[in-house]
């Protein structure tokens, strides 16, 4: 099993979780989050004081799917978030140890 | 004694309406036996009061939140409202009193503490001779303004200052600096006392009734403020009002010292929203400010109100305009910046000068204080959280040197009325700046030297400052155990 870590522009989400249903995927959590990269932040001004935003709001996803599915899964994130403008984010994959649905007690491909 | 020659050679000056909204005299009224109060005057009086009232709650209080931390929302619009309900307490047991009525040249007497001897029927002096409003109306039209004035202070230490201090400084601010202020400025006989005397000094015939007649009209003219006197002239209290409190929130800003973290940290507004929504209240609401001070409802008090509406908006485009040169971006909080700008310096000027007046005095009152909030400030390195000193002094400095070239009537004012003469008086550019500059001194010396007295005071008491700690978790936890946002 794998999760899948992607950090996506906020309004792409849409169209990422959409591309991923198509996919058969049940299930995700998402997070507003923070952060930069070479996209950098931007200046605010507020009367005399400037101060420099370092930090760019940005949408982390976490899909956890089986080992078979990961790589479509990437590569779905990939063209759904793309707008080909710097600051478009990242994808992570992980290796995952265990799954477990706390309702059922279910675990591992099971429980995805 | 002020002799009436003296007079004559300051043309208008000292007889002329020194200061708008202070015209009260009990004395006169009564002598003219129980006036008829005109109800459109008196309604228009108390609805002015309340849009006054409307400015600091919640007009300045949700301009200023907005412009704080979130963490610090509700300490400045509790200590906004604080203001407002001890200034209206203290302003009928004995500050009425102290500004309204005679007494030295600097502060009235206790004559009217608690409001003694005031009741329906009790008269209050307008600006026209025979033409009085019930001095109840008066008192609440004055009270909203002594409510304001300490609570606009309050933005230049916002989101370090100790609420205890808060509560000890505004009580202490308007005893010694405020009700001082406003009878200096303020504080006359009144045009029906004027009048009177004047007409007698006229009917006199022979040298013996003329000499009485004189000393009689001196006295009366003598029965007024410093600043009065002086020959100043501004209508609805730029001196009283916003050079006073942009120069004690400057001194406070001063020495309660800077915000932790101040340049290193981001400490953006929370809600230019609220700021929008408390400025366009305060616009709104200075209406009654303004046209407010002309105590009747009259053609005098819609040209105030006209130039509170132009000068105000040719200000917000100055500082948008100047900032979309300067910085690359026109902002919302720059607009609506300066939109205040605009109201604080057509204060003194709205009913003596015209709208085309109006329109170039608020222009450059938007450019000059867009330069002082962010250049003058920067290099200076104070930290006057809301900009205070940069609005309120420097606009009202702008407004006060501005009304006295812009009341010239060949500039389109109005001139200034001569209550002797019954006439508007001759006009003298370089007489009448002198006098608005020794106005402008005289209000910062006040308010300087006082407020930095009372500061020290109230830290020795209580101390200023909360501790960086709690400056950190924010006074809204700290000081008032409740937060403004629940997400």
């Amino acid at each position: 099993m794998k999760l899948v870590m992607a950090i996506i522009k906020p309004f792409m989400l849409d169209p990422v979780r959409e591309a991923l249903t198509e996919l058969g995927i049940q299930g995700m959590t998402v997070t507003e989050v923070k952060g930069f990269g070479r996209q950098k932040g931007h200046t605010e001004i507020y009367r005399g004081a400037e101060y420099a935003i370092d930090f760019l709001p940005k949408t982390k996803l976490e899909v956890a799917v089986s080992d078979e599915l990961a790589e479509r899964v990437v590569e779905t994130i990939q063209k759904a978030a793309h707008t080909d403008k710097i600051g478009d984010g990242k994808i992570f994959v992980i290796d995952l140890l265990q799954a477990v649905r706390i309702r059922t007690g279910e675990t591992n491909a099971d429980a995805l | 004694m002020f002799r009436l020659k003296n007079l004559a050679g300051l043309g208008a000056l000292a007889l002329g309406m020194t200061a708008s909204v202070g015209a009260f005299a009990q004395e006169a009224a009564e002598a003219a036996a129980a006036p008829v109060f005109n109800n459109g005057d008196t309604t228009w009086m108390m609805v002015s009061s309340l849009l006054v009232l409307m400015m600091s709650i919640p007009g300045l209080a949700l301009f200023y939140g907005g412009m704080v931390r979130s963490k610090n929302m509700l300490s400045v619009l509790m200590q906004v409202f604080y203001t407002v309900c001890i200034a209206g307490v203290i302003w009928v047991v004995y500050g009425y009193s102290l500004a309204f009525t005679g007494g030295s040249d600097f502060i009235g007497g206790f004559s009217k503490a608690f409001l003694s001897g005031v009741d329906t029927t009790s008269a209050g002096a307008t600006f026209t001779v025979g033409v009085a409003i019930p001095e109840l109306v008066f008192i609440c039209f004055q009270m909203t303004f002594a409510m304001i004035t300490p609570a606009l202070i309050l933005g230049a230490f916002a989101e370090r200052i100790k609420f205890s201090a808060v509560v000890l400084f505004i009580p202490l601010w308007l005893t010694f600096i405020y009700f001082p202020m406003a009878h200096m400025v303020w504080y006359w006989a009144g045009p029906d006392l004027v009048d009177a005397a004047a007409k007698t000094l006229a009917a006199a015939t022979d040298d013996a009734t003329k000499a009485t007649a004189q000393a009689a009209l001196d006295e009366v003219l003598a029965d007024a403020g410093f600043l009065f006197k002086m020959g100043a002239i501004d209508f609805a209290g730029g001196t009283v009002v916003h050079i006073n409190a942009g120069i004690a929130g400057l001194v406070g800003a001063l020495i309660i010292g800077k915000r932790t973290g101040f340049g290193k940290e981001p400490m953006s507004p929370h809600s230019l929203t609220m700021t929008m929504i408390g400025g366009s209240l305060l616009w709104v609401g200075w209406f009654g400010f303004n046209a407010g001070s002309n105590l009747e409802a009259t053609g005098l008090a819609a040209m105030a109100m006209l130039n509170t509406f132009v000068a105000t908006a040719a200000a917000a485009l100055g500082w948008m305009i100047i900032e979309w040169l300067a910085k690359g971006k026109p902002s919302l909080l720059g607009i609506v910046s300066g939109a205040i700008a605009g109201l604080v310096a057509v204060t003194p000027a709205c009913g003596f000068i015209g709208p085309m007046g109006a329109i170039v005095l608020g222009f450059i009152a938007g450019i000059i204080c867009f330069i002082f909030c962010s250049a003058v400030k920067n290099a200076l390195g104070y930290d006057d959280s809301l900009d205070v000193f940069g609005v309120h002094a420097i606009g009202g400095i702008l407004g006060a040197i501005g009304t006295g070239i812009l009341v010239n009537p060949d500039l389109g004012g109005g001139g200034v009325y001569d209550y002797v003469a019954g006439e508007v008086g001759a006009y003298d550019l370089s007489t009448q700046v002198m006098s608005q500059v020794k106005a402008v001194v005289v209000t910062i010396l006040w308010s300087g030297i006082g407020s930095a007295i009372l500061y020290k005071v109230v830290d020795i008491l209580v101390g200023l400052r909360v501790t960086p700690e709690a400056e950190r978790e924010g006074l809204d936890v700290v000081s008032h155990g409740e937060r403004a946002y629940h997400m």
